[in-house]
């Protein structure tokens, strides 16, 4: 007889093409009801706006960029985005919970020490940050949601972050491999 | 018919609910199929691990041709869906720089959500830059406005910029997906793994 021993699941992921089918009909359920897509740096976008309102609220009325997202009548953050980020943490944790994957880490290549992937993550996060803001929305609510109505810049913008990704992965390579 | 909020057959009370509960699929199968490890997600890009470019491109593919058939059906109105507008500029000029945080972050926003979730400290360092970055944008605004607005086209699809069918479009995605997908299998198969 085998022997029983607890299995690990923290490396069994989901078939790829099952999950991109069932990303891809969360996306189609999420604009049969709302009439709009997914997103993610919206949330962050809107934490900030509310940040800089509260500690400098005058500041934030004359911004040209902050004061687009702010009305009299509405808080920024009683946005759909940001409950639908705080429903992504709680998805992510119930996934995480059931395939044994919560353990705090710091996911690195063995080529370079903890503390430069903390530096390369903040500077990647900050470009990230302003590219989405540049350009509209991030891989969420710019390219796949945009992809899921044919969107020409949503198009645009995908092909523009995995083309400059997939060359900058290669510049900095000795970072993940 | 849909899409049911805008037409007031599910009340707009709901709204953050739905939010909360949309999310929670979301994040659910983002984790589960793999995109809260930054050197699982960059794989793609080395070939030694491709569940970004599968995942994604099916998720695309499928919503495409769903919302597409839904349509046709008669069951959700396309003209009333919210379609990411173009602004040619901003569009190409954000993609890149995106492009350059994940090749540098290992995540997009949603993923670093999904790593910090089940405790990825790299990935709340970079939300951290996330809010920098959006920060900073706010201070730099006023000096890149006309870039920013430069090129807007509307809130235009592919198809009707190409001024071809909307659904021969589609097709033609589909089978540049497949095509990718097969590619991905032959290159992953050469690719030495890499441990992680």
């Amino acid at each position: 007889m085998k022997e029983k021993v607890k299995k690990d699941h923290s490396n069994t992921y989901l078939n790829p093409y099952f999950g991109g089918v069932m990303l891809g009909i969360i996306l189609i359920l999420t604009f049969y009801i709302t009439g709009r897509g997914l997103g993610a740096s919206g949330a962050a976008k809107s934490t900030v706006v509310t940040t800089i309102q509260s500690v400098a609220p005058d500041y934030a009325k004359k911004s040209p960029y902050v004061s687009q997202f702010i009305s009299d009548d509405d808080h920024p953050m009683n946005n759909w985005l940001v409950f639908e980020v705080i429903g992504v943490f709680a998805g992510a944790f119930l996934s995480g919970i059931l395939y044994g994957r919560l353990k705090p880490k710091v996911e690195h290549s063995p080529k370079i020490t903890t503390r430069k992937r903390l530096l390369v993550a903040l500077i990647g996060g900050t470009l990230f940050g302003f590219g989405s803001q540049v350009a509209r929305g991030c891989t969420s609510g710019a390219a796949l949601s945009g992809m899921a109505v044919i969107s020409f810049g949503g198009i645009i913008t995908m092909m523009g972050i995995f083309g400059s990704a997939y060359l900058f992965s290669w510049i900095f390579k000795r970072n993940w491999i | 018919m849909g899409p049911l909020i805008p037409n007031n057959i599910i009340p707009a009370d709901w709204n953050n609910a739905i939010a909360l509960l949309i999310g929670m699929l979301f994040g659910f199968v983002l984790e589960a199929s793999g995109f809260s490890s930054s050197r699982k997600i960059m794989g793609t890009f080395f070939g030694y691990d491709f569940v970004v470019l599968r995942v994604f491109f099916t998720a695309a593919i499928t919503s495409m041709v769903g919302i597409l058939y839904l349509d046709y059906f008669g069951w959700l109105d396309f003209g009333q869906l919210y379609i990411h507008p173009t602004y040619l500029m901003s569009a190409i000029i954000g993609g890149v720089i995106m492009g350059a945080g994940f090749a540098l972050g290992g995540y997009c926003p949603g993923t670093s959500y999904c790593a910090i979730a089940i405790g990825k400290l790299d990935a709340l360092v970079y939300s951290i830059g996330l809010f920098l970055g959006i920060y900073l944008f706010t201070f730099i605004y006023p000096w890149i406005e006309n870039m920013f607005n430069w090129g807007f086209m509307g809130y235009v699809t592919a198809p009707e910029i190409l001024g071809i069918n909307a659904n021969l479009f589609v097709f033609f995605v589909v089978i540049i997906a497949l095509g990718m997908f097969f590619a991905a299998t032959i290159v992953q198969r050469k690719v030495k793994k890499v441990e992680y």
